[in-house]
């Protein structure tokens, strides 16, 4: 099996790519390629171009914050399965956090800036590309709402 | 409109609201503002007996007395384990007993989680915070009776490391083979290598099958509301959803309407609500 068959496969099963035609899978298998990342390493760093997404097959991810006083503030963090990255999609096309991985991690990691392309011709790609990204970043929404209202410390007024 | 209320103990309580005297045997601190009691009957004598979800009052001579959950094990029933949180005058007064003080003990009220509806199906139990302390005696009952259950998960949420309630008993769950524990954190501090997110984030990945599942629910309320909208996103059926609800009390015993929730007292027909039943007003402002 060649190594685009087999991303092809993984991404098939992925639920990120769930409702998607296989060939537009296919297209964006053809924009894929295996990485892996040691402990401790920088996947991206806030502030740098944002022209990857990734997906993670297995090890732990950290999206932090760098505060000057406190140094790295870790949000959140992506493990097994979980979509890294949505910077690459919306404009500036810049990380506004920093991703560091906390065990070695392999990823699928996707050409952002070649689908980004791409989608500007193929409309069903890029709404298929949109809608699901979109999915990620309400429920990342959503669970960073819940970190700022500070639910466990909450006392009733 | 209750749970699955396997039996109702107040009913058989000689009065029930008359306070009995129980003795201070120990005091835990588990984190900054949060404590354990362990009690016993000051007489030394106790046919005392809760379902795993059941709560007391708990008097401070003095100062008032407050709806408290036993966080205990139901099998072990002669200790009385109480883990609160201290907010306002009578939780900060309980702060302050020490060993040999006396404290006055109703109960137990309410039903209790649905520890025999879920047997032959996976348990799914999502903590918050002090949450982990109602819920606790139905991960004792379920993992006391292990073999009549299929998976069993506990995902538990904290606002930091420092806040992760009976840290060391979580670590021995999280040891054993037979039970999946994720902890997660909102806020990590230095040395944390864990989960950072909330609760509800854990939910997608966890091993049970969305069909066969029993998911039982306790911390803040919205908490709660945000874990119920996960666990139906992942297909999860609201019958087979269960909630604690705190609301505050007075009587316990359904009488006086303190505790009213829609159509419900909370004190009889709860604490521990199914979904399905209470979804129509669940979350609703001035409720
Ligand atoms: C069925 C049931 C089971 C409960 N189980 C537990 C338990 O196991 N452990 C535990 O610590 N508590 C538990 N509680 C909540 C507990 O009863 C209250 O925290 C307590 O009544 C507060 O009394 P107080 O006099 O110390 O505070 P008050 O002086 O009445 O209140 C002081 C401040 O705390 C706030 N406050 C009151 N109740 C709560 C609350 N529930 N959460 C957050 N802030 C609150 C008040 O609004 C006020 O701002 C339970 C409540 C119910 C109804
Ligand atoms: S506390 Fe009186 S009716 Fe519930």
């Amino acid at each position: 099996m060649t190594t685009v068959e087999s991303i092809e496969s993984v991404l098939e099963r992925h639920p990120f790519f769930k409702d998607i035609e296989p060939r537009l899978v296919h297209q964006m298998a053809e924009h894929a390629s295996l990485s892996s990342f040691e402990t401790g390493q920088m996947i991206f760093r806030q502030g740098e171009a944002a022209n990857q997404f990734y997906i993670i097959s297995k090890g732990q991810v950290a999206l932090e914050v760098f505060a000057p006083q406190q140094g790295a503030i870790p949000l959140m963090t992506l493990s097994d399965g979980d979509v890294l990255g949505w910077s690459w999609l919306f404009e500036p096309y810049i990380w506004h956090l920093d991703a560091r991985a906390m065990v070695e991690t392999q990823t699928i990691t996707l050409d952002g800036a070649g689908l980004r392309a791409e989608c500007d011709h193929n409309h069903e790609l890029g709404y298929h590309l949109m809608k699901h990204s979109v999915e990620i970043v309400v429920q990342r929404l959503q669970a960073a709402l819940m970190q700022v209202i500070d639910v466990y410390g909450l006392k009733k007024q | 409109m209750t749970a699955t209320v396997a039996h109702s103990p107040t009913r058989n309580l000689p009065n029930p609201m008359l306070p009995n005297p129980y003795r201070v045997q120990r005091v835990r601190k588990e984190t900054q503002d949060t404590f354990t009691l362990e009690l016993e009957p000051a007489n030394g004598q106790s046919d005392f007996h809760f379902a795993a979800g059941q709560f007391n009052m708990l008097y401070i001579f003095g100062v008032g007395e407050v709806p408290i959950s036993i966080s205990g094990d139901p099998g072990k029933p002669r200790k009385l384990v109480h883990t609160t949180r201290a907010v306002g005058v009578v939780t900060s007064a309980m702060q302050q007993l020490k060993r040999d003080d006396m404290v006055g003990v109703r109960g137990p009220f309410g039903n209790d989680w649905p520890v025999v509806e879920a047997q032959g199906k996976d348990v799914v139990i999502v903590a918050g915070g002090l949450g982990l302390a109602p819920v606790r005696p139905a991960l004792y009952h379920v993992l006391n009776h292990r073999e009549k259950y299929d998976n069993v998960v506990l995902l538990y949420g904290t606002r930091t490391p420092n806040d992760i309630l009976y840290r060391r008993e979580v670590e021995k769950w999280r040891a054993r083979l037979d039970v999946d524990v994720h902890v997660t954190v909102d806020r990590a501090i230095h040395p944390w290598r864990g989960n950072v997110g909330v609760v509800t984030r854990l939910i997608p990945k966890s091993p049970f099958d969305h069909l066969n599942a029993v998911a039982m629910i306790c911390g803040p309320e919205v908490m709660i509301r945000f874990t119920v909208l996960e666990l139906e996103r992942r297909g999860v059926l609201p019958d087979n959803i269960f909630i604690s609800m705190e609301r505050n009390m007075k009587c316990a015993t359904g009488f006086c309407g303190h505790c009213q929730w829609g159509p419900n007292f909370v004190c009889k027909d709860g604490p521990v609500f199914r979904y399905s039943e209470i979804k129509p007003f669940f979350g609703q402002r001035g409720l």
